[in-house]
């Protein structure tokens, strides 16, 4: 941590004439300072004065034996882009009037947190990983390369990351990936409930719970998850054990789970939204939306917003602190047929009856792209690194980077059998997975997953020990709901309102004693 | 084409053998890891509820004398040995590891006011209401033999405060006059005396070693220089009546050089800087009866004080307000208090007859921590400081449990000091502007300054 040339050298010795033990090689330069001795006194010390300069100056670097100095004096210097990444806020202003305990407060903190900032960076480089990508030859354009094409030209155990599932009895799929990447729900329209460790193929439980199904969605691990029945809300256990029936939840469409918040937000057919603690079993909120049935819904990531598309064309952004929607959007001429919101909470994509899909940054609420679709696109999903898949009809395809620049044609395509239901990339895998009328597919997508992930978050790879011991800290670090709001660093900000608050409360007191002095002054 | 998938290999992931531990890669990019300050905060809430659970500071109580214990002296070299003197004259020493009295020894006839430890460890003195200063050995006598102390010196006063220099062998006493002593001899090489008024307390100045710092019991003190004889410096007087208060000097790091006193007056104490003593640095206010003894902690940071109205509190150095309370309903007025050398616990006498051993941090578990408990604390502590500030957090961290009479005093209190405000911000606000000056809380309690 500490740069190596920065240590201070005392140079009390330097000045004085302590000559260094003779050396059989050094005959020379004795003879030299001895010739030079024997001129003037003068010129000696000036040099003499140099060059303990110089020997400072070289002394900043590292001292080797061989009189050598280090080329790369200091630590080694970190690109900015890699610093950029980790920097969290700019550095607050210093007021001169500041009290002196506090502005060395504020400077130690920012220095241990560059500090911080700057040892997350070098980290960086030892990730083990690196991202997927696929490149055509010249002339080749990527979307023409099938899924077979990948499969082969790939190793054996990603190629098998490349499979159908034949499920045509029970209706179109819902497909849901766990937060891990590594179970995979599967919710089929008349009943059909599954759940798979997709990768080792092996079928953790299958149920058909006799009465169609809206949605599936898992709770925080792989022990739970929730379907949306045609009436009420079920909860089942990994093993297909029915947990819960919770009929206050009825007529549930849609369901987004809030995994910091153990929030399971739904949306009903009569336009309610209801936020469910799965942790402690509570209903937390229930909002008339008043917009009527509510068939798109999807979460922000980045501060667990909702976001909900409605059949006049508008996005509205709800959370479970106020009974109005926070922000209401008019995105689409006709309807909105689906909406996602990349990880970083930056872009929103939408995708409406107008044939239109749209990109906007959803911080600054501003549109940045919008794409023609010769059909639209009934549903969308964003990858970890970026990647947007749409699907018309039975076809999948896949787009890159659409948020940043204008995007002419698709990175991959794909036909499934039948039309599409539902759709969601692996979290930690570069598959994208396909609920459709015949069943289930899951494609390759070189360069969608995150390569990197890290342990003490969502580990793919952990133990059962792991995953209990991860479920406790998760659950006593649970957020409040309250803490719910567009901006999730509010928490670290100065309270400006109540300050300005009380100033002016203080500065009318003020005043009106100031006036009525002025008045007795008058009298 | 050219193409790559992600494949990651199991055997980098998964740890080899049973033995092992895991594996748990990391990545500590932001996007990873969203809402980072909401689930500090909440990992912030629950340390400060933990530290509430687990704030149990009371530790042993030392039964033993048959009077109030009065007096408290700290050995000089070792930790676990304490010496107590109690209002018959008994002199107990304690072992603190084992909670029992190793030894003891009828010192005096009367109250004992002083003790203090030779800082070679081997010999301690006495100071009592017999008007006797006696020096004893530390060693417990042998089989057979009496306990007689080694010296014994006969004053012609009595008196009420004993202290001795860290390097020489000089010991100071006050009682109707400030006495330097030389070990050798039996009558003081130097005497001071100021008016009328006669002497509390006095202590050596560890760091200026020429200095000593003596109080009166009507409110005074003085600074002396004892060598050079030469000036005493400034006398002050506070506008408060005392029961008794003393001082104590500690020196803040040498970088500064700046010796801190603090003075206990009625049921505050005061923290001066000895090169500035016309006003105090700080007021200390939470007791609400006579303080009636204050120790430093050996960091210099933070200092314990006892109260007549059964209560010890710990201040920080440059807090008005305690950050601790420690009460008992067994333990009643507490008479003296000492912090232990190696920054621990507490200990302290009280009128009883008990002395109680406490934990200075009332969280912290004591023995060895393994690695991992160690970061945990560590972490937990730096993300209370963090959010110190947030209401919630504050709100549970400042929460203590006070005995009902200290509860309805302290609000008795505050409606009579909002009155008083009120009532000045009134003939203020009616009265010609700058009739009535602004007097901060630090002034408020100086009367005058006399050289």
């Amino acid at each position: 941590m500490a740069s190596p040339g920065k240590a201070s050298v005392s140079d009390s010795h330097v000045g004085k004439k302590k000559k260094p033990p003779a050396r059989y090689w050094q005959e020379e330069t004795d003879g030299e300072k001895k010739g030079a001795e024997d001129g003037g006194r003068a010129a000696e010390e000036e040099p003499r004065t140099q060059k303990p300069k110089q020997e400072e100056h070289q002394r900043e670097g590292k001292r080797f034996i061989s009189g050598k100095s280090d080329p790369f004096p200091g630590p080694a210097p970190i690109p900015e882009d890699r610093l950029q990444k980790f920097k969290r806020k700019e550095k607050t202003k210093k007021h001169r009037r500041q009290h002196y305990k506090l502005r060395d407060i504020i400077t130690r903190s920012e220095e241990a947190s560059e500090m911080a900032q700057k040892q997350a960076a070098r980290f960086d480089i030892l990730l083990p990983e690196d991202a997927g990508f696929l490149e055509g030859d010249e002339e080749e354009d990527t979307y023409t390369i099938s899924q077979e094409d990948i499969a082969d030209a790939v190793d054996i155990t990603s190629g098998a990351k490349y499979f159908n599932l034949k499920l045509s009895q029970f209706g179109p799929y819902r497909v849901d990936y766990s937060k891990t990447g590594r179970h995979l729900l599967l919710g089929g329209r008349r009943g059909h409930v599954a759940c798979v460790d997709w990768q080792s193929k092996q079928l953790m439980c299958e149920i058909n719970v006799m009465e169609s199904i809206n949605d599936v969605k898992w709770l925080h691990s792989e022990t739970m998850y929730a379907v949306a029945q045609k009436k009420w809300l079920h909860i089942y256990d990994s093993n297909g054990i029915e947990l819960h029936c919770i009929r206050k939840f009825n007529d549930v469409l849609r369901m987004q789970f809030l995994p910091y918040h153990f929030l399971l937000a739904t949306a009903s057919a009569s336009s309610f939204l209801k936020y469910l603690d799965v942790s402690v079993g509570k209903e937390v909120t229930a909002i008339c939306t008043k917009t009527g049935r509510l068939d798109v819904m999807c979460q922000n990531p980045h501060n667990a917003i909702i976001h909900l598309g409605h059949p006049n064309g508008t996005v509205t952004l709800w959370s479970p602190n106020q009974k109005e929607a926070l922000v209401k959007m008019l995105c689409h001429q006709g309807g909105v047929r689906s909406v996602t919101v990349d990880k970083s909470g930056t872009y929103m994509v939408t995708s409406g009856m107008d044939k239109k899909l749209k990109v906007y940054d959803i911080r600054a609420l501003k549109p940045l792209q919008s794409y023609f679709l010769p059909a639209g696109a009934s549903c969308l999903s964003l990858s970890q690194r970026g990647l947007l898949s749409a699907t018309t009809g039975d076809v999948v395809q896949v787009y890159k980077d659409v948020c940043n620049t204008p995007v002419t044609k698709p990175y991959m395509a794909h036909r499934v059998r039948g039309t599409a239901w539902g759709l969601s990339f692996c979290p930690f895998e570069d598959v994208l997975g396909v609920g459709h009328g015949d069943g289930f597919t899951s494609m390759l997508v070189p360069g969608a997953g995150e390569p990197n992930f890290d342990g003490l978050d969502a580990n793919p790879y952990r133990s059962a020990k792991q995953r209990q011991e991860w479920e406790v800290k998760a659950l006593l670090e649970k957020i409040q709901p309250e803490l719910i709001s567009l901006d999730p660093c509010e928490l670290g900000q100065v309270d400006q309102a109540t300050f300005q608050q009380r100033h002016q409360d203080r500065v009318q007191a003020l005043v009106s004693v100031w006036k009525n002095l002025i008045v007795l002054l008058d009298t | 084409m050219k193409v790559k998938v992600l494949s990651r290999n199991p055997d980098d992931y998964v740890r080899e053998t049973k033995l092992d531990i895991q594996r748990v890669p990391r990545n500590y990019d932001p996007t990873l890891h969203p809402f980072e300050v909401n689930r500090e905060y909440t990992r912030a809430l629950n340390a400060t509820k933990l530290e509430r659970v687990f704030a149990k500071p009371f530790l042993a109580s030392l039964d033993g004398h048959k009077d109030g214990v009065n007096c408290m002296a700290k050995h000089a070299k070792s930790l676990s040995k304490l010496l107590s003197g109690s209002c018959d004259g008994e002199l107990k020493v304690w072992d603190l590891t084992k909670h029992e009295c190793v030894r003891t020894l009828q010192a005096h006839e009367g109250f004992v006011r002083g003790i203090v430890v030779r800082f070679c460890g081997t010999s301690f003195f006495t100071a009592g209401d017999d008007k006797t200063i006696k020096q004893w050995k530390m060693e417990s006598p042998g089989y057979g033999e009496e306990e007689e102390p080694l010296n014994t010196i006969l004053g012609k006063t009595v008196f009420t405060g004993l202290d001795h220099h860290q390097k020489d062998g000089v010991f100071a006493t006050c009682g109707q006059q400030v006495d330097i002593w030389d070990e050798q001899r039996s009558s003081p090489i130097r005497s001071f005396t100021w008016g009328v008024d006669s002497f509390s307390a006095v202590r050596f100045n560890p760091v200026e070693v020429r200095h000593h710092v003596s109080t009166t019991l009507r409110h005074t003190h003085t600074h002396t220089h004892t060598h050079t004889h030469t000036h005493t410096h400034t006398l002050y007087s506070f506008s408060m009546f005392t029961l008794a208060y003393k001082v104590f000097i500690v020196s803040l790091p040498d970088a500064f050089k700046m010796d801190c006193l603090i003075f206990l007056c009625l049921t505050s104490l005061y923290t001066y800087d000895m090169r500035f003593l016309d006003r105090p640095i700080t007021v200390h206010m939470d007791h609400v009866s006579a303080v009636l003894d204050v120790d430093y902690s050996p960091t210099g940071k933070e200092f314990v004080s006892a109260s007549f109205d059964k209560t010890i509190r710990i201040f920080p150095k440059d807090g008005g307000r305690s950050r601790e309370v420690y009460h008992t309903k067994r333990m009643q007025h507490v008479i003296c208090v000492k912090w232990s050398a190696d920054n621990k616990f507490i200990l302290s006498g009280s009128d009883e007859m008990n002395i109680r051993l406490w934990k200075a941090n009332a969280a912290e578990k004591l023995g060895v921590l393994t690695p991992r408990e160690k970061v945990a604390v560590n972490y937990s502590q730096k993300l209370k400081e963090k959010f110190q500030h947030h209401p919630q957090i504050r709100r549970i961290a400042h929460h203590r449990h006070l005995p009902k009479s200290i509860f309805h005093q302290t609000k008795e209190l505050r409606v009579m000091k909002e009155a008083r405000r009120r009532k000045e911000r009134n003939v203020r606000k009616h009265s010609r502007p700058g009739a009535v000056p602004v007097v901060s809380e630090k002034e408020k309690h100086v009367v005058t300054v006399v050289k």
